[in-house]
């Protein structure tokens, strides 16, 4: 695997690094919420997934629901991390309308997940190769969302809609092993992808259902690896925390954006101050959200309405034997059965979908072949159109007929990039295609023969020349298949021109 | 037919098995009572007199059916602090406005399961916060007690007051309570009633409105120990909707009360002889140490080191939940509302407008204790106390069956006595809310009077989830004292 490159940003006074670190909030697929009976469903009528228990009315108390217990140890262990037999749910006091009892049931000092490593794929871009690098997982934590305040629809007041509130959120927070921007958003896409596949959060970034806090400091090179040794935060800089991203580009160009703007303050003479901002993408810049001074103190404290949560191993092994293959052993399948490279492996089991499009594509074929059009030609395709593969024009099946076509030597590699762009178009089944528009390979050695015959007597001099420069053979090749509009059979033409020039 | 709310709940219950009178009529005489003396005695803040009637009727028609409850027919009075479906709720604050749950609580339920009669909602200390019942909006009420030497109206205690001057002043059968540092133990001491506190879980909260949810505990005040056991065993069940309630069967409490304690070890702390106890509670605990002797039962002199400690901890714990417990209350989905100029005025004018003086003292030392920097010391701390606490206890009862204590330092105190130094108010918890901190049942039983004839009480302290020793040995003092004194009627 290639070197992990490092990433600088050029300052006056030198080059900076960045160092990153991020929460990454994920809301747990549940049909109710942590502690009420209320549905979770996306899209209902303001204020209409609401409990008892949600709308802190006098008396109500929080029951937890087993089932998120379940997701998040599920999560806990596809992050190949330690899972707390015993963890304990805090408050975390504030006043905010949204926020019904007036604190949130979260886990403060004991999670329900300690320390997992994953490994994360960067894609290749900026002329660096794809290569991967681990990022250790600090903790993952159950806590309940709060709701919505809506500033927008009157000018003199604030609405509320209270169907979030008490949502079960995982909060997952990474070490600060993360160095660049890509690195940022390919940690995030890995988190959603094992997530997904885990059937834990439906990763549903649009809706919010998975969105990202990111920590940002700047420091001098060697600075870093200072830290590495010494576990010594002194080592790096001022970190701001740049809240609610719930975006790739997003995530990268508020990263770009936040590590600028602190350069600038320290080159300037200035310190970075400790604070939460927000990003605008508007204006492409972060902004202040609150400053440590207006930091709340959340007088956190155990919620003494919920004993301490114990878990048993049998409840963690019965989870454990039930997961379903996750994205890095389905890579190390794909790498292992279909012979493919560890990054179109990497890209293929990206997401469940992919995946399995891939294997249908790929049953009782070359899996090379069947690898280079999914990633290539299709992904490329669908990158192009901004489609998502569910919305694909092509199936599964109708691509494994293309190949099948040209394993069978039906039609050329080219051909099929024509029959491909026909598909593309809505024009149906490859073989219905070749067949309605005649693109079958010719491989009638008389027609093909009739065709170099033609081709040779036309162009005297060039035949004459090419025995002294056999390379130029390729010319004649080229010719031929322009006559035959392509669909001469390439191998056949070889032997023939071979043949007839006497080479 | 007043005569009938002289009854006790078992007695009454009898009465109505036996045919001698109806629930209609029996509720009717309550409806009555209430309606004539409320005025005077501020026992009910609200009063169902229709809904009553109603439910005795479909009482009645029950128990002709054959279908009779444990309860059935039974006119209680429900402290404010239990939500009750359709029924104004405030826990006796300006906060909840005109607060009707569409609710109703685990423990009433389990009451109207049994049949029992709603009179209406009973009077207490602010979010159950206090010793006398005089941070009611509502205004305290008067206890039915007077001294012998004067006419001063004094407290019926507190949290549970309204509970302790009905039962005391026959205005219901019996009253569910609360206790969350000796909310029913000590009222019912200063009546001349009996009130137990279960162990930490028996009863679920469901439904009640929280004050320190590790040490809330919903209650019975009742006028005899058979009265508190049986309506102890129907409030108490396990709730899946409260997650610290206990998965335990609830016993039969009632057949222990009269079982005598002979051959029991019966502990005495001695750190519960504190400076400047009246001389007569000092006399009357001895009593009752002399009259467990005599029924034999062996008295062991047992200590308790971290008693002095309780207190402290339990004001420091109890603030601090209620501080984050109380945060709900801000205007802005029910209740009382003062709009303010923008969001944060808004929160002020409503909590400074809907909150009294010492719900305010002690949610401002419960955000103290807790804030960055302060709560190692003082919450954590406490919570350290709380543990060596019940660790004292817990060493005890390797020993013994049970612990008698006095329940309070004093009578009841006039008004106005102890409102000036709230220090001096907290210290009436002293005896009581140990039990509160170790999650322990203690029950108060009314045991003699002191030389102005107010009723004093003793408490037995059991082992968790051992009321029925609680039961046993009050049973027994009951018995011994034979404590028939009642407050000369003035209302």
């Amino acid at each position: 695997m290639t070197e992990r490159p490092t990433f600088t940003l050029k300052g006056d006074t030198g080059d900076w690094e960045i160092v990153l670190g991020l929460e990454v909030h994920a809301q747990v697929s549940s049909n109710a919420k942590l502690f009420s009976g209320a549905s979770t469903q996306f899209g209902a009528e303001p204020n209409q997934n609401v409990s008892l228990v949600d709308a802190a009315m006098p008396g109500m108390l929080p029951v937890i629901n087993k089932f998120c217990v379940e997701q998040a140890v599920r999560t806990g262990l596809g992050l190949n991390a330690q899972i707390n037999k015993i963890s304990r749910f805090d408050r975390k006091n504030y006043f905010y309308p949204d926020l019904p009892q007036g604190y949130q049931i979260s886990q403060f000092e004991h999670p329900i997940v300690g320390e997992g490593v994953i490994e994360v794929d960067v894609e290749p871009a900026h002329g660096d190769p794809a290569y991967s690098f681990p990022v250790r997982i600090e903790r993952l934590h159950l806590e309940q969302d709060a709701g919505k305040s809506i500033h927008d629809m009157d000018p003199n007041a604030t609405y509320v809609d209270l169907n979030r509130s008490g949502v079960a959120l995982m909060e997952i927070v990474s070490k600060p092993d993360i160095r660049t921007p890509l690195e940022a958003a390919a940690y995030v896409k890995k988190l959603k992808s094992i997530v997904v596949a885990l059937g834990t959060c439906d990763g549903d970034m649009e809706k919010g259902n998975l969105r990202a806090d990111v920590n940002v400091s700047v420091c001098k090179p060697g600075a870093y690896e200072k830290f590495r040794e010494t576990n010594d935060f002194g080592e790096l800089g001022t970190r701001c925390e740049i809240k609610n991203m719930n975006s790739f580009r997003f995530i990268q160009a508020a990263i770009e954006h936040e590590a600028r703007r602190q350069i600038e303050i320290i080159e300037n003479g200035g310190s970075v101050d400790q604070e939460t901002r927000l990003y605008d993408p508007d204006k492409g810049e972060t902004r202040s959200m609150r400053s440590k001074e207006d930091a709340h103190d959340y007088r956190y404290f155990p919620d003494p309405d919920l004993l301490p949560l114990e878990i048993d191993d049998a409840f963690i092994e019965g989870i454990r034997v039930n997961l379903p293959e996750l994205p890095d052993q389905k890579r190390a399948r794909f790498e292992k059965d279909y012979g493919l490279s560890r990054y179109d492996a990497g890209v293929l089991t990206s997401d469940a979908e992919s995946a399995s499009f891939y294997e249908t594509v790929a049953k009782g074929r070359d899996p090379k072949l069947a690898a280079n059009w999914v990633t290539q030609e299709l992904f490329g395709y669908l990158n192009k159109a901004e489609l998502e593969l569910a919305d694909s024009p092509i199936s599964a099946v109708q691509l494994g007929g293309l190949i099948d076509l040209i394993s069978g030597e039906v039609i050329s590699g080219k051909i099929a990039k024509d029959v491909f762009q026909r598909m593309i178009d809505g024009e149906g089944d490859p073989a219905d295609i070749v067949e309605k528009h005649g693109l079958k390979q010719v491989t009638d050695t008389g027609a093909i023969e009739a065709i170099v015959d033609e081709v040779i007597a036309a162009n005297p001099e060039q035949a004459a020349a090419v025995k002294e420069k056999p390379k130029t053979m390729g010319w004649f090749v080229g010719q031929v298949m322009k006559a035959s509009g392509g669909k001469a059979n390439p191998q056949a033409v070889n032997k023939i021109l071979r043949e007839k020039l006497g080479l | 037919m007043s005569e009938l709310t002289k009854l006790t709940l078992t007695g009454a219950l009898e009465g109505l098995e036996n045919g001698d009178f109806s629930a209609v009529e029996l509720t009717q005489a309550f409806v009555d009572t209430i309606e004539a003396s409320n005025q005077a005695l501020n026992a009910y803040v609200v009063t169902t007199p229709d809904q009553a009637l109603t439910m005795a009727a479909d009482s009645d028609a029950r128990r002709s059916a054959g279908n009779a409850g444990r309860l059935e027919g039974a006119p209680l009075g429900i402290k404010d602090l239990y939500c009750t479906k359709g029924v104004r709720t405030t826990a006796c604050s300006n906060i909840l406005g005109e607060f009707t749950p569409t609710y109703e609580s685990t423990v009433t339920q389990n009451l109207w399961d049994e049949g029992a009669v709603m009179l209406g909602k009973l009077n207490m200390d602010e979010f159950a916060m206090g010793s006398s019942n005089e941070t009611s909006r509502f205004g305290p009420p008067s206890n039915p007690w007077r001294r012998g030497s004067g006419n001063a109206t004094l407290t019926a205690g507190g949290s549970s007051g309204g509970s302790a001057t009905a039962v005391a002043a026959d205005l219901c059968l019996a009253a569910t309570a609360s206790d969350t540092g000796g909310s029913i133990r000590q009222p019912a001491a200063f009546t001349g009633t009996v009130g137990i506190k279960p162990t930490y879980g028996r009863a679920s909260r469901y439904g009640m409105v929280a004050f320190a949810s590790s040490l809330d505990q919903a209650g019975p005040i009742a006028k005899t120990v058979t009265d508190a056991a049986l309506l102890t065993e129907i409030m108490c069940s396990h709730d899946a909707k409260d997650s610290t309630s206990l998965d335990v069967e609830t016993p039969d409490w009632l057949s222990h009360v009269n079982k005598g304690v002979k051959g029991m070890k019966i502990g005495v702390p001695k750190e519960y002889r504190v400076d400047g106890m009246p001389q007569e509670i000092e006399d009357l605990w001895q009593k009752g140490i002399e009259w467990l002797k005599a029924m034999g039962a062996e008295i062991v002199d047992v200590s308790l080191p971290h008693t002095k400690y309780a207190l402290p901890a339990y004001y420091i714990v109890a603030p601090a939940e209620a501080s984050s417990n109380l945060a709900r209350y801000d205007g802005m989905r029910y209740g009382a509302r003062v709009d303010g100029e923008n969001l944060t005025g808004t929160y002020e004018g409503t909590r400074a407008g809907g909150f009294g003086a010492e719900v305010q003292r002690r949610l401002m030392i419960g955000t103290y204790v807790l804030s960055s920097g302060y709560y190692d010391a003082y919450y954590l701390r406490a919570q350290k106390v709380r543990t060596r606490i019940l660790q004292d206890f817990e060493t005890v009862f390797a020993d013994v069956d049970a612990l008698l204590t006095p329940t309070c330092p004093s009578a009841a105190f006039a008004y106005g006595e102890k409102t000036d130094d709230p220090v001096q108010m907290y210290l009436n918890d002293i005896f009581t809310v140990t039990a509160n901190l170790a999650g322990l049942p203690g029950i108060s039983v009314p045991a003699g009077v002191d030389n102005d004839g107010l009723p004093l009480g003793l408490q037995v302290i059991g082992k968790a989830l051992d009321e029925a020793t609680c039961f046993q040995v009050a049973g027994a003092i009951e018995e011994a004292a034979s404590f028939v004194a009642k407050p000369d009627k003035w209302w």
